[in-house]
């Protein structure tokens, strides 16, 4: 940055130059590191090899080599028996289908090759999740290639069919009396109506329905509040001010995917909008949401209630109306908070993360008193993501252990682990006589079972699904299932001796009964059709009939109810303004949320958005804490530390935090299982068993009673952050704030000057002084580009799993990560930035709460490539379209390139990670099933060679040749990377800048002359530019909406 | 007399050495010369014929006529028939003087018609190239005939490059290369080393002679005048042993190295399939498109291997007695698909999309595939190189004819040159195109 004395920093090992980052920083390839044993290095490797190993080899070799070269394997090619006429080997299908995971919803486009899905893409026909996906649904395609599912049903632990467990099944419930299923949120209809069928078919059932993430406070609240039990929908593209409570909506709150959607069109800035909102983020944790707050207040859990009554007392005293009796806290810019708010009345949103029905009335309050309800707040418009009930589940988890239940089913629901008493549970399930799980794997649950049913892979699944009042769509399958499973609805009915067992007839009757005469259309075979191929299907507001019956048709404003005695005396004894106890927030991370995919490598791997840590879950802790016991943290290297609360005690590996709440610490849910699979078996802690369910509602924040210890075992975090750095090179994070960009549109800019041979006097812009002159004017076809706007991109990594899912990246495990060899082609780097840290006392002060700026760095395709020039063999060189290849098999891997890259993007393949057993983490390549997940337009890399970002170069030429076939030009349509095409904020834009009329064109606000194009867009720059790599990857400079350049 | 021995012995010493290697390097001189001159002849042949070519018809020279004959004899005829060698067809030089015009048309429009009429002539050839059926051919009279104009000035050419090649003298000005200078200089170089070491051979005669008119020489000096040629010690002196073992050396070096560009090209590689299938009855005989088995060659990637439900299209009915369609009848039964061996195995690195070849390329699959309708078990024809398709890409002129992706590309290729655009000037050449 020209105009501050900013500094940016990866790590804290970055902000206090720390002697071992430092030793480090300069080495890409550490040469420390063995490179022979990574895993177990034993003595013989040590050792090295003699010159007569040597020999041995070589001539081994040669001999093998030539023997390899006298005869080639015979190959088959093995065609269909009966081709299906939608297959054409080599073509990829598109099928519109539904992601469900529990109450986790996401309308998608499966890509399959050759009959299975190899890629989920987002629908952008879907209104509620406009096209945008998250790193969970981009991965969930290798879970259906997952080594550990179940391939046949099981009854007592012992293999069985069908036939036969259904017999005994049936004999078994028909003698229970007192039946449960036990679910997560359920969001199909058709599926509800199934259990319905076969509640009916067994009078003494009940359904019991839980989330591990539980929002019951919030339906509570609402019940309580408006007398809609339920949630209503947010849009965030409407509010001009957002004042979140710990709500992590871009993370992991309700249906981040929707709100990423809709607060990144208020994030954007171009010629047209000049303004956006502006985003306060109270919060212990240092959450996704909160590192793309313009401003971002660091509080203990146990001032969150009492944040809300400031909050509402400092509004009604605006408004008149009557405050709540409770002591103020004094937080920084809560006053600003409150002003902001005032000012756009109406069209603000107040959310809060809190499970605590009393805090959530209080933020509805708030919400009312600024007139959200209907404008940003739609409670006429239901989303369902989270109907469990937490009373509800404690008493089932009771009637267990008072031996009041005789047969429970668990239809794919794993309370054992993910419910806080999922210990009581393992311990008494034993007193029922009926277990029954339909989970896809021997899960915490599944193994006690006595019988496990297991059901279908979403994508090989008929289903369909209602995350919102009057929103329809189908899941349908994208592949034959792969093994002897059967759909748990048709368990269901099944069981229930229904006539028509097929679910997929079931789903078709179901829709034929209750939707299509609302829609409207003439034939049923017509809608039924365009429903499945559109993948949703939008109704009229009335015909909701499936969900819960204590809704009410239409929830005007004025039912507005709260007992403002009652909610001051429950938040003065649960909350405080200075509490000095130590404080535990549980939170999930983007990739691996509750835990229900943690043996899926790829969100493993992806690194946690704000701490870059990998294939762990740990404490976060401030910077104060960490030096008031004397930790330090290098390298990721740190102790391991012992949380006790109410008796129950976890370890966990200590991180520093900057940005962590004094006092609190942070812990991730969705580890520590015992039961899911190779690759996540023994990974972290479980903390599900210290969520606080004292209050009838689960809490994640855990304030009183909290014991930490630090111990002195040494643990080693691995974490991407400080890997390939920049050497202190800080231009490349340009940012400035709203009032200035509105002055001048090009604030923040760093214009670098450079000297030429004249000396220091004339200096002049790099682009002037160069070597390569005439690159560019070869793009004559295309010229590929991308731009990508810090401003929207929130750094949730869900490029990173498409970029993964579509160009065969490897998954190299925790050890890997820690000799800094990840595979991650677009990886995003995460910058704290603070003002002024010149002494020691103020560094402190920066680790305390820094702004943050996520930048995804990918190969950034430079006309005058370093690396290029600097190949011995000419394995990379330049396309006449502007993109940086890389030809793997010229590749003799010196490595030279990695070193001249100054945007530290290349990967080097240091071994063979595919069909090694050396690396079981990798399961897409490491065997046969996982393998279906390949691309087949993709090179799977072998060791020693180099790769990057290709732009998706197999998805260009595609793209290219659909347009030849039809004799046209290529358009935005034809062509997009994965990386674009996953955004769920559309930071990402691909396209091609010599296309006038392209996406890229417009955002770049390229002016064409003679040939020659120039990027007029303001906000556009490239990194490093002073050493004129002339990149063709565009970053438009983020825009904080602040009031000040100062953190 | 010390000084005069010295001087002969001097003299001799190094005059022979010096008649050798003036030999050796004369050798050399006419080994480059000739494959110089071999190399400005094909080049010659295949850019630009601006020699005098002898058409077939009566109004003489004329380039286009052959270049026009050169494009035909390509797409048609290539494939079977070379001018000067026999390959499936007969060698074609010379055939406008062993048959009339007439008739040449007539066999090239439909061979088995004049096989058929009973023409002698003709059942010979049928009989001697083992009843290979030629494909019928529809071209126009003047095609036929600036077919035959290539293949006679093409023949022509061969001739006379073999002339050169007995490389004897300078003089055969016939067919001087258009751009010979470097053949010229060699030429020169050639004629003085031999004018040399014809002046170097009267020398040691002379001398010789003269010494041998001298009295004073001593035993060991006459010795040294009147040695013989001896070839045994020729053949065991150290430098003819170094030549020879360098020269053996060199060979086996080149042979190792062509033997490792061989590795694994499986050009010509025809496994036996599970199922005998013939394109040679299917494609050739029987003439059944391509499209409509390899249903993927115009949309797809892979032009696919067909499955066995096109195949009962027609075997439902037809030979339903065959034992090897029986093969496929059981295939059905069983549920087992039929394991063909794959014949053309693209390393995987290289993608290769038959839709930019066939569709939009317009190439016949004979171009990679050979005369496909002609064998009775596949057999690779091409050695799938990645230098053969590049030198595919560096010849081959871009199908832009009504496709609107190549408009702006066509008129900016024609703003600076005059060649026809090339798949190689629109990148066909660079590594991403096919690797990734």
């Amino acid at each position: 940055m020209s105009n501050s004395n900013k500094k940016y920093w990866k790590g804290l090992e970055q902000l206090t130059n720390d002697p071992e980052f430092v030793k480090y920083a300069d080495k890409e390839f550490p040469e420390y590191l063995p490179i022979n044993g990574n895993k177990q290095s034993s003595d013989e490797s040590v050792e090295g090899s003699s010159r007569r190993d040597f020999l041995k080899i070589m001539g081994f070799s040669v001999a093998a080599a030539s023997l390899a070269a006298c005869e080639a394997p015979i190959r088959k090619a093995i065609p269909y028996l009966n081709k299906p006429e939608e297959i054409d080997p080599g073509v990829a299908n598109y099928y519109a289908s539904t992601f469900t995971q529990g109450g986790d919803y996401c309308s998608i486009v499966v890509k399959t090759r050759e009959g299975r899905p190899i890629k989920i893409q987002g629908n952008k026909l879907s209104k509620v999740t406009n096209g945008g996906v998250n790193a969970q649904v981009e991965a969930s395609v290798l879970s259906l290639y997952d080594q550990e599912r179940l391939v046949t049903p099981y009854a007592n632990g012992q293999k069985t069919d069908w036939e036969s467990l259904d017999k005994e099944i049936k004999n078994a419930l028909a003698a229970s009396k007192n039946i449960r299923i036990v679910s997560n949120t359920i969001l199909s209809p058709s599926t509800k109506k199934a259990i319905n069928e076969f509640i009916a078919a067994y009078p003494g059932c009940k359904h019991v329905v839980y989330d591990p993430d539980s929002a019951y406070g919030m339906v509570k609240a609402n019940q309580d509040t408006f007398g809609m039990g339920g949630l209503p929908t947010y849009d965030f593209s409407k509010a001009e001010v957002i004042v979140s409570l710990a709500a992590d909506f871009l993370g992991t709150w309700i249906t981040p995917i929707t709100f990423i959607n809709q607060y990144a069109k208020r994030r954007k800035l171009n010629k047209v909008q000049k303004e956006m909102s502006r985003h306060f983020q109270f919060e212990s944790n240092m959450s996704l949401t909160g590192s793309n707050a313009d401003y971002r207040i660091p509080v203990k859990a146990s001032q969150q209630g009492l944040i809300a009554a400031t909050l509402y007392n400092k509004l009604a005293g605006k408004s008149g109306k009557g405050t709540l009796n409770t002591s103020s806290v004094d937080v920084p810019f809560i006053d600003k908070a409150v002003d902001a708010l005032w000012k756009a009345k109406g069209k603000s949103l107040v959310v809060s993360g809190s499970n605590d029905p009393d805090v959530q009335s209080i933020v509805n309050a708030i919400n009312q008193l600024l007139g959200n309800y209907g404008t940003t707040i739609d409670l006429n418009s239901q989303v369902y993501h989270r109907q469990g009930s937490d009373p509800e589940m404690s008493q089932f988890i009771d009637d267990v252990a008072g031996g009041r239940i005789d047969a429970v089913i668990f239809y794919n629901a794993n309370p054992v682990y993910d419910h806080p008493q999922g210990g009581v549970l393992k311990t008494e399930l034993k007193n029922i006589a009926l277990k029954i799980s339909t989970s896809d794997r021997m899960d915490e649950t599944s193994v006690l079972s006595d019988f496990v049913a297991p059901d279908h892979h979403y994508l090989e699944s008929w289903n369909d699904a209602q995350p919102q009042k009057g929103q329809l769509s189908l899941c349908q399958p994208g592949i034959t299932p792969l093994f002897n499973t059967r759909q748990a609805q048709s368990s269901f009915l099944t069981w229930a001796g229904a006539d028509e067992t097929n679910f997929h007839k079931f789903l078709q009757k179901n829709w034929q009964d209750s939707y299509f005469p609302e829609s409207g259309a003439q034939d049923f075979e017509n809608f039924w059709n365009q429903s499945l191929y559109d993948g949703v299907v939008e109704l009229a507001e009335s015909t909701d009939t499936e969900q819960g019956s204590e809704e009410n048709d239409d929830i005007g404003s004025n039912e507005f109810t709260i007992d403002l005695n009652a909610i001051s005396s429950a938040l003065k004894s649960n909350y405080h303004p200075e509490s000095t106890e130590t404080e535990l927030v549980l939170y999930q991370k983007v990739g691996v949320g509750t835990g229900s995919q943690a043996n899926n490598p790829w969100l493993q791997e992806l690194p946690d958005p704000v701490s870059k840590a990998v294939w762990d879950n740990y404490f976060t802790i401030s910077q104060k804490f960490a030096r008031e016991n004397g930790l330090s943290m290098v390298e990721g290297k740190t102790k391991i530390a012992t949380l006790s609360v109410n008796g129950i005690s976890v370890s966990a590996p200590v991180l520093i935090q900057p940005g962590q709440a004094h006092g609190t610490i942070g812990l991730a849910l969705g580890y520590g299982r015992k039961h899911v699979g190779r690759v996540a078996e023994g990974l972290g802690t479980d903390a599900f068993p210290l969520v606080d369910r004292s209050t009838g509602t689960l809490r994640y924040e855990i304030t009183k009673g909290i014991t930490f210890e630090v111990t002195t075992a040494d643990h080693q975090i691995a974490q991407t952050q400080t890997h390939e750095t920049f050497m202190g090179r800080e231009t490349v994070i340009q940012e400035t704030i709203l009032s200035k960009y509105q002055q001048d549109p090009a604030a923040g800019q760093f214009a670098p000057k450079i000297s030429t041979w004249k000396g220091d006097k004339d200096k002049v812009a790099p682009h002037t002084v160069t070597l390569w002159k005439h690159h560019k004017e070869k793009y004559v076809n295309h010229h590929w580009g991308m731009a990508i706007d810090l401003n929207s991109c929130i750094g949730c990594g869900t490029c990173t799993v498409a970029c993964q899912a579509e160009n065969n990246v490897p998954v190299v495990g925790r050890e890997e990560v820690l000799n800094r060899r990840e595979m991650h082609w677009l990886r995003i780097d995460r910058y704290y930035s603070s003002s002024d840290v010149d002494s020691y006392a103020s560094l402190e002060q920066a680790a305390e709460n820094p702004e943050v700026t996520f930048q995804p760095m990918l190969c950034q395709h430079c006309n005058n490539a370093p690396c290029e020039t600097v190949c011995p063999v000419a394995a990379t060189t330049h396309s006449t379209e502007g993109l940086n290849q890389m030809a793997y098999n010229r590749c003799i891997g010196t490595r030279y390139c990695a070193n001249n890259c100054p945007y530290k993007v290349r990967r080097f393949n240091w071994f063979k990670y595919h069909d090694n057993t050396r690396f079981p983490e990798n399961s897409s390549m490491n065997n046969s099933l996982g393998r279906m997940v390949l691309n087949p337009d993709v090179t799977v890399r072998s060791r020693g060679v180099m790769e990057k970002c290709t732009m998706c170069v197999q998805k260009i030429q595609a793209g290219k040749l659909v347009a030849k076939s039809a004799g046209r030009r290529p358009t935005d349509s034809d062509i997009d990377t994965a990386c674009a095409i996953a955004c769920p904020s559309n930071a990402i834009v691909f396209g091609d800048m010599n296309n006038p009329e392209s996406k890229i064109a417009e955002v770049l606000q390229i002016k064409y002359q003679d040939r020659h194009k120039t990027v007029e867009e303001p906000r556009a720059y490239t990194v490093l530019q002073e050493i004129n790599v002339d990149p063709n990857i565009f970053y438009l400079r983020k825009v904080r909406n602040k009031d000040d350049n100062n953190a | 007399m010390p000084h005069d021995k010295f001087h002969y012995e001097f003299m001799f010493g190094t005059l022979r050495p010096a008649c050798l290697s003036l030999l050796s390097l004369l050798l050399f001189f006419l080994l480059s010369l000739n494959s110089v001159q071999g190399q400005t002849d094909s080049s010659q042949v295949e850019i630009s014929p601006d020699n005098t070519a002898v058409a077939v018809t009566s109004d003489g020279t004329d380039e286009a006529v052959v270049a026009e004959g050169e494009k035909l004899f390509n797409t048609n005829c290539r494939a079977c028939h070379a001018v000067d060698k026999k390959l499936i067809g007969p060698a074609l030089a010379g055939v406008y003087d062993r048959r009339d015009l007439d008739w040449i048309k007539l066999f090239i429009r439909n061979s088995q018609a004049v096989i058929a009429s009973g023409d002698e002539y003709a059942i010979d050839l049928f009989e001697e190239y083992n009843k290979t059926v030629m494909t019928p051919f529809n071209l126009a009279d003047s095609e036929i005939e600036s077919i035959l104009s290539f293949i006679k000035f093409e023949a022509e050419n061969v001739t006379s490059a073999a002339q050169t090649d007995a490389g004897v003298a300078s003089t055969d000005t016939g067919n001087q290369a258009p751009s010979s200078f470097l053949s010229a200089v060699l030429i020169g170089l050639v004629v003085v080393l031999a004018l040399i070491l014809v002046v170097l051979f009267l020398i040691i005669g002379f001398l010789t002679k003269f010494l041998q008119q001298r009295d004073e020489l001593d035993e060991a000096d006459r010795d040294i005048v009147n040695q013989k040629f001896n070839l045994t010690k020729l053949v065991k002196s150290p430098a003819f042993v170094g030549i020879v073992a360098f020269v053996f050396g060199i060979l086996v070096l080149k042979s190792v190295i062509d033997g490792l560009y061989q590795v694994g090209i499986q050009q010509g590689y025809a496994p036996k399939q599970p199922i005998a299938f013939s394109h040679k009855l299917h494609a050739g005989q029987f003439e059944i498109d391509c499209n409509y088995c390899h249903t993927g060659v115009r949309k797809s990637k892979s032009a696919n291997i067909p499955s066995a439900n096109i195949c009962m299209n027609c075997h439902g009915q037809i030979l339903t007695e065959s034992l090897e369609i029986q093969k496929i009848y059981a295939a059905i039964e069983n549920d087992r698909p039929i394991e063909w061996v794959r014949v053309h195995n693209l390393p995987d690195l290289a993608y290769f999309n038959h839709e930019q070849h066939v569709k939009v390329g317009d190439q016949e699959c004979q171009t990679c595939h050979g005369q496909i309708q002609e064998m009775e078990v596949v057999e690779q024809f091409a050695p799938l190189t990645m230098g053969w398709c590049i030198s595919c890409h560096k010849e081959t002129k871009v199908d832009t004819k009504g496709n609107a992706y190549y408009d702006n590309l066509v008129e900016l290729h024609a703003q600076h040159s005059n060649e026809p655009l090339k798949v190689e000037d629109i990148g066909g050449l660079e590594c991403a195109k096919c690797h990734y």
